[in-house]
């Protein structure tokens, strides 16, 4: 039995990547979470398919801006992940740099996403689509502005040299809440802005 | 830890036993209560084919599942109580025995459900639709705490709208379309079909029909607010002839003839009642409250609560919130010579 | 916050565990005591993070509220109890049911199994705490706080009053003015939060926490009973978060998505609602049906026959119980094909339950089954379970649930189930595992009076329940007319309620007793199998004093029990000391991966459920800057709890050391 537990290997202490509790916590947020975003777009089909009233009202939505904003959010995850890396292997400071940018780039997405409510002649409260609509963008925008506090504060310990290449378990954990925000983005995005143009 | 036990092996048998004799006896309870009138009891009394099939189907499932039942305690009590050659506290019995129990009861168990399964989805397509084409349809739409009924017609001069109580001719099936005006209710007349709910904003439908003449009971089945206890309607099934000689006095509007004796109350009716109430042929088409033009015609008020005699009226009018607190219908301050007149008034309502 | 840890020279980032012993009394177990304790006083009681505690804490509030909930219930029998009361009002009599239904659903009937999970699985698992304590912490001050909450309006007679699973358009604003739906509504969210958080932890504990050679396919079946609740909480509870929450935009707001008159859709609740409600009723049970499942076999003298078989069943009873939530909407009038599919699911669901029921029986049978009380309460289980079980599949007809949804034969099954599955188990277990949570054994002779008066009770109350519905009595009526023929099986069910409950007070009065004056207990006074019952009565604030190696699913049984290979090492193990720590492991083989630190005590818990609390106060109150002040402070103690700290090897160490002694 002694041998079976390998007593003599030296073992990692501490929150060493995806062997830390964190990560695998995370990873069970981001199921919970993503099932949040499943009923939600449950919730539009269901009520798209029951309609009788013209869908989506304004006509088919335009795909020019969210589009492009789509590849910013996209892009900044590249750079989430591509800080990681530096870290991995000792550039720090291209990981500030990196980690920066992808900060920057998911302010970008909110500017962005704010200025297309803005331009949208109904509100929450104008009709069904409008509830749904504020809804599930807000929802997600609200998970946007959690991820880049995390980014934030990433952003502030790696500055404060918390982190070398043997411990940087925060960048992992943020960084994969950080995609999963992006990868639901896509799922919004095609439900809201893509799927009404298959009927 | 074992000095005790044959006694109280003892007494575990003897409770079980109670246990036992208390749960399989129960049953007769259900027959007992036969001597009360159980206008609900769905589970000994049918009358209809959207019903019987499931009245079978139900005694199947409780022949079936009180012999489970009955054959699982027998064969927990056996295991407990079965004779066991005394042996050390501390021995620990083997780990590998004992699949057989597991293979053999879930398969047994696994071939019973295939079969009730297959038992009920035919059961479900029997009831689904009747076999030929409804002979008559209403629209019965739920509203806090009555029900109104409309007797669809091809010809809208045809057409007429009642409450609270249904007439079908028996031997016919009717089709029920199910509307709600405020919460969602579920229309359930045991006796002769299963319940659906009635949902704002949507039409359900179910079909009903009555094998013999008679009154059926009926009972709103989910919560929707204070008075849901007291939401019940009833189904009278009567032959063709009669059921079509009541129609043709529903279609008639209240007669109109005035006379001394009825004005005053009329006057009062349309002043503090048409608000809400209609009678067709007057001015009163409030459209709150249940059609009143033929109210003398049904057999209970206020939607089940109260058999429908002078009496029971009056103290309807006066003191609906004590009756049935929480109803949409205010008590109404009378003196009592308003009273007298309204209610010479409502008694013309045939 | 500084304590040993922190000052303690030795943060390398690897290191060889050492292996030793640590008998009580020695200078190791002393430290490891001296590492683990909480302060004293309230600050010890407000920061700890230790999960017997918590655990502790969940069992005794999630009885209260049982109590609570009780008491409900038993104000409505007196009601019901014979034709045309007045006793209650019809809107008090809602809000009774309602609350009933809600506090004995979301306030005692989980919580009280998190609180054996909490208390247990560190001990089963041989390991010294959860995998996130702080998390643990804050998952029982939510649901605290969410119980005051819901409970807030009840003194103001504004308590929900639309039945647990509150259909709209009934909960919506048009038809339900008052806060009430809104305090359910927040308060189901907030609920919603300690229950997920909750859940993670139980996944991440089985994942990582287990004790090495714990592999997978030892792991007691109480584990894997939470391990599925939680895998199935983590999905299911968004949906009812979502819809509660979406009703109270409709309220609040004015969105529209369950507003009829502009396109919203009342059956979407349905959907949302069942959606979660289905899974959740296994949810409650299946940790329940663990306990059994491992406590049985004690009494029984032999291992639980069919270790296996039962661990799938408890899976696939989820994995179906996500497929069935229709059967609750049988009545809505949906085509008849779905009904049909949805049908057969709820009767395939049956078949996981039979392997339980067999198992059991066969443990029984093939053993030598002692009687003390808990055996009693296990042995009473299977047959509650068994009617209850009975009573689902007759509902599970789709014509038969035609006639028999919404009336008392749904009560009558709702019981069966719930208290047979749940509150039998968790009062056999209480008895089973007071020893180990108090240090003194319960007594006996009042054991088994409670148990016996519980169970005439409660099949004499309930029992006649199924009579009732078959007479066609529905639901949620407040009063009935004499003439219907159900006043004998009401007057039944009234006595047999409060035959029950005092069965309840003799178990109270029981545990009062044996608190003060139990006969102290041995660290195994059953002589059970698992690994709970190899340290002291109660356990030491550490667990184990060394980390133990786990050959086998019945360690303390090993000697007696061939079981193939090696022996469990108990008195031998890791001893890791340096500060908090225990060790992590490989998910499925349980090979010992990774040191892992574990936090100190800490007020931040509380603080961000307190926050957390009022933050929805406010809401409810419309509080809007009160509101994002609290959010604030919530945000405030999210960043300081998860400050990468040095203490935990969170970030880099200054100070680079990479000798691998230990000390000790
Ligand atoms: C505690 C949890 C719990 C559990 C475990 C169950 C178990 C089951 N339930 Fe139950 N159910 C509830 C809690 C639970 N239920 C609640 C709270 C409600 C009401 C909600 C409300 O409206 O307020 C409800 C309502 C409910 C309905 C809706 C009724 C209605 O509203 O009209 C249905 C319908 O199908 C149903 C079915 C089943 C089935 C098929 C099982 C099966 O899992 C049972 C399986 C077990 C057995 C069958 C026994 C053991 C097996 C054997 C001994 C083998 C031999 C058996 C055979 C061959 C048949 N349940
Ligand atoms: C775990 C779940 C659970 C439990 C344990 C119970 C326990 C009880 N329930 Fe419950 N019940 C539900 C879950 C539960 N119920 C649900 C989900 C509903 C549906 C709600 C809805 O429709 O929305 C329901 C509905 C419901 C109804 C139907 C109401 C209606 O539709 O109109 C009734 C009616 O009799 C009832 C009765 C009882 C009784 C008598 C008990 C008894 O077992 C209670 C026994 C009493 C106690 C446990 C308390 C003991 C107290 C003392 C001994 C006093 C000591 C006091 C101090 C020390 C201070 N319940
Ligand atoms: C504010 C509206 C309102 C007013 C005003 C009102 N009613 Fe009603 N009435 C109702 C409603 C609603 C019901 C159905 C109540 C129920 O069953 O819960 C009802 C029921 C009745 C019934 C029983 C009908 C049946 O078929 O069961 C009678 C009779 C009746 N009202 C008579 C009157 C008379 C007479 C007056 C005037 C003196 C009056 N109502 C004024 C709303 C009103
Ligand atoms: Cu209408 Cu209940
Ligand atoms: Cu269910």
């Amino acid at each position: 039995m002694a041998e079976a537990m390998q007593q003599d290997k030296p073992l990692p202490v501490g929150s060493e990547g995806k062997r830390s509790g964190g990560w695998w916590g995370v990873l069970a947020l981001i199921v919970t979470e993503g099932s949040l975003f499943g009923y939600l777009l449950f919730t539009y089909f269901y009520l798209a398919s029951q309609t009788e009233q013209h869908w989506p009202p304004e006509g088919l939505p335009a795909l020019a801006v969210p589009g492009m904003n789509t590849l910013i959010l996209l892009s900044s995850s590249v750079f989430v992940w591509a800080c990681e890396r530096c870290i991995k292997y000792r550039q720090l400071r291209w990981s500030l740099a990196s980690m920066a940018l992808a900060f920057i780039l998911g302010v970008c997405f909110v500017v962005i996403q704010l200025n297309e409510w803005s331009k949208k002649t109904y509100d929450m409260t104008s009709d069904l689509y409008g509830s749904l609509y504020f809804t599930i963008t807000g929802f997600h925008l609200l998970h946007v502005v959690v991820g880049l506090i995390i980014l934030l504060m990433l952003l502030l310990w790696i500055a404060l040299g918390y982190f070398d290449d043997r411990r940087y378990a925060a960048v992992t954990i943020g960084g994969l809440y950080w995609h999963f925000v992006d990868v639901v983005w896509l799922f919004v995005f095609t439900t809201l802005y893509l799927s009404p143009y298959l009927y | 830890m074992n000095a005790s036990e044959p006694r109280l092996r003892h007494s575990i048998a003897f409770n079980y036993a109670i246990f036992l004799c208390v749960l399989t006896t129960a049953p007769t309870a259900l027959a007992e209560t036969e001597n009360e009138i159980a206008p609900l009891n769905y589970f000994l009394h049918s009358y209809g084919p959207a019903s019987t099939p499931t009245m079978y189907l139900g005694w199947a499932f409780v022949g079936l599942m009180v012999a489970i039942f009955v054959i699982i305690a027998l064969l927990l009590a056996w295991a407990i109580l079965r004779k066991r050659p005394a042996e050390d506290f501390r021995s620990i019995g083997r780990d590998d025995k004992g699949m057989p129990w597991i293979y053999i009861g879930t398969g047994v168990s696994t071939c019973i459900l295939f079969a009730l399964a297959i038992y009920s989805l035919v059961t479900l397509n029997v009831i689904a639709k009747p076999t030929h084409a409804p002979a008559l349809t209403l629209t019965v739409t739920g509203y806090d705490w009555w029900w109104k009924v409309e007797y669809e017609d091809d010809d809208p001069a045809r057409r007429f709208v009642t409450a609270n109580e249904i007439h079908i001719p028996a031997g016919l099936p009717v089709l029920v379309k199910l509307k709600s005006a405020d919460v969602i209710h579920a229309f359930w007349v045991p006796m002769l079909a299963g319940k659906t709910q009635m949902i704002p904003g949507l039409t359900n439908q179910q079909w009903i029909e009555a094998d013999t003449e008679g009154v059926y009971r009926g009972q709103c089945t989910q919560y929707c607010g204070v008075q849901h206890a007291h939401m019940g309607l009833e189904v009278v099934a009567q032959s063709d002839a009669e059921f079509r000689k009541w129609q043709d006095a529903q279609r008639k509007s209240a007669a109109t003839a005035s006379s001394t004796g009825i004005d005053a109350g009329k006057k009062l009716f349309l002043d503090r009642c048409a608000g809400c109430h209609t009678i067709r042929g007057t001015e009163a088409v409030g459209a709150h409250a249940p059609d009143l033009t033929h109210l003398k015609s049904r057999r209970l008020i206020a939607a089940g609560l109260l058999t429908n005699t002078p009496d029971h009226l009056v103290k309807w009018i006066t003191h609906a919130q004590d009756l049935k607190p929480g109803t949409r219908m205010p008590s109404m301050v009378l003196t009592a010579t308003e009273v007298a007149s309204l209610s010479a008034f409502l008694s013309t309502l045939n | 916050m500084t304590d040993a840890a922190e000052s303690s020279p030795n943060l390398n980032l690897t290191r060889v565990p050492e292996v030793g012993c640590a008998p009580i009394g020695s200078a190791a177990e002393m430290h490891l005591a001296h590492l683990w304790e909480s302060a004293p006083g309230w600050r010890g009681w407000l920061s700890t993070v230790d999960h017997k505690e918590i655990g502790l804490r969940y069992l005794v509030t999630a009885f209260i509220f049982l109590l609570m909930g009780g008491i409900e219930a038993l104000i409505m029998r007196l009601q019901l109890a014979r034709p045309d009361q007045t006793l209650l009002t019809p809107e008090q009599y809602s809000q009774l049911f309602t609350m009933h239904g809600v506090t004995m659903i979301f306030l005692y009937s989980l919580p009280i199994l998190s609180g054996f999970s909490n208390y247990l699985w560190p001990l089963m698992l041989g390991s010294r705490d959860m995998a996130f304590p702080r998390l643990n912490a804050l998952s029982y001050w939510v649901f605290l706080f969410a119980g005051i909450f819901l409970y807030a309006s009840f003194p103001l007679g504004e308590a929900p009053n639309a039945g647990w699973f509150n259909y709209v358009p009934f909960a919506g604003l048009e038809y339900n003015t008052g806060p009430n739906i809104d305090v359910y509504a927040l308060g189901m969210v907030l609920l919603g939060i300690s229950t997920t958080v909750g859940a993670i932890n139980f996944v991440v504990t089985l994942f990582r926490m287990r004790a090495p050679g714990m592999s997978i396919d030892r792991v007691p079946i109480l584990v894997w009973g939470t391990l599925t609740a939680s895998v199935a909480n983590i999905f299911a509870i968004p949906s009812v978060s979502l819809a509660f929450f979406l009703l109270w935009l409709d309220r609040q707001t004015g969105t529209h998505f369950f507003d009829v008159v502009n396109g919203g859709k009342p059956l979407l609740w349905q959907h949302l609602f069942w959606m979660f409600g289905h899974p959740w009723v296994y949810a409650v049970v299946l940790p329940a049906m663990g306990i059994v499942s491992d406590a049985l076999p004690t009494f029984c003298r032999r291992p639980l026959v069919g270790y296996s078989a039962v661990a799938l069943s408890t899976m696939a009873t989820m994995l179906l119980g996500f497929g069935v939530w229709i059967h609750h909407m049988f009545a809505a009038g949906l085509p008849t094909l779905a009904l049909s599919f949805f049908g057969a699911a709820s009767m395939v669901i049956s078949i996981p339950s039979a392997v339980a029921v067999f198992a059991w029986i066969a443990t029984i049978w093939l053993g030598r089954p002692v009687f003390n009380t808990p055996f009693l309460f296990f042995a009473g289980f299977v047959i509650l379970f068994v009617i209850g079980g009975l009573s689902g599949v007759m509902t599970a007809a789709v014509p038969l649930d035609f006639q028999l949804n919404e009336t008392y034969f749904i009560v009558a099954h709702l019981h069966y189930v719930l208290l047979g599955i749940n509150v039998f188990p968790v009062v056999g277990g209480i008895y089973y595992w007071f020893p180990k949570f108090f240090g003194r054994m319960m007594n006996e002779t009042l054991g088994k009076w409670s148990f016996w008066v519980m169970f005439i009770g409660f099949n004499a109350g309930f029992f006649p329940m199924h009579l009732a519905g078959l007479l066609g009595m529905p639901r949620r009526i407040y009063t009935y007319a004499p003439n219907m023929g159900w006043s004998t099986v009401n007057m039944v069910t009234s006595v047999g309620s409060f035959v029950f409950a005092a069965g309840i007070l003799l178990f109270l009065v029981n545990v009062v007793i044996s608190l003060k004056r139990g006969a102290l207990a041995a660290p195994n006074p059953w002589d059970a199998p698992t690994l709970e019952w190899a340290m002291p009565s109660p356990p030491p604030a550490y667990n184990f004093a060394v980390i133990p190696f786990v050959a086998s699913r019945h360690p303390l049984w090993e000697d007696r029990l061939d079981e193939g290979a090696g022996r469990s090492s108990l008195d031998q193990g890791y001893l890791l000391m340096e500060g908090r720590e225990t060790i992590g492991t490989t998910p499925l083989d349980a090979i010992p991966d990774i040191i892992l630190k574990m936090p100190e005590d800490s007020y931040t818990p509380f603080f961000l459920g307190l926050f957390s609390a009022l933050a929805f106060t406010g809401l409810l109150l419309h509080w809007g800057g009160f509101t994002v002040l609290m959010a604030l402070a919530c945000s405030l103690s999210l960043i300081a709890w998860m400050w990468p700290r040095k203490a935990l090897v969170q970030r880099v160490p200054d100070i680079k050391q990479n000798t691998g002694a230990v000390h000790g």
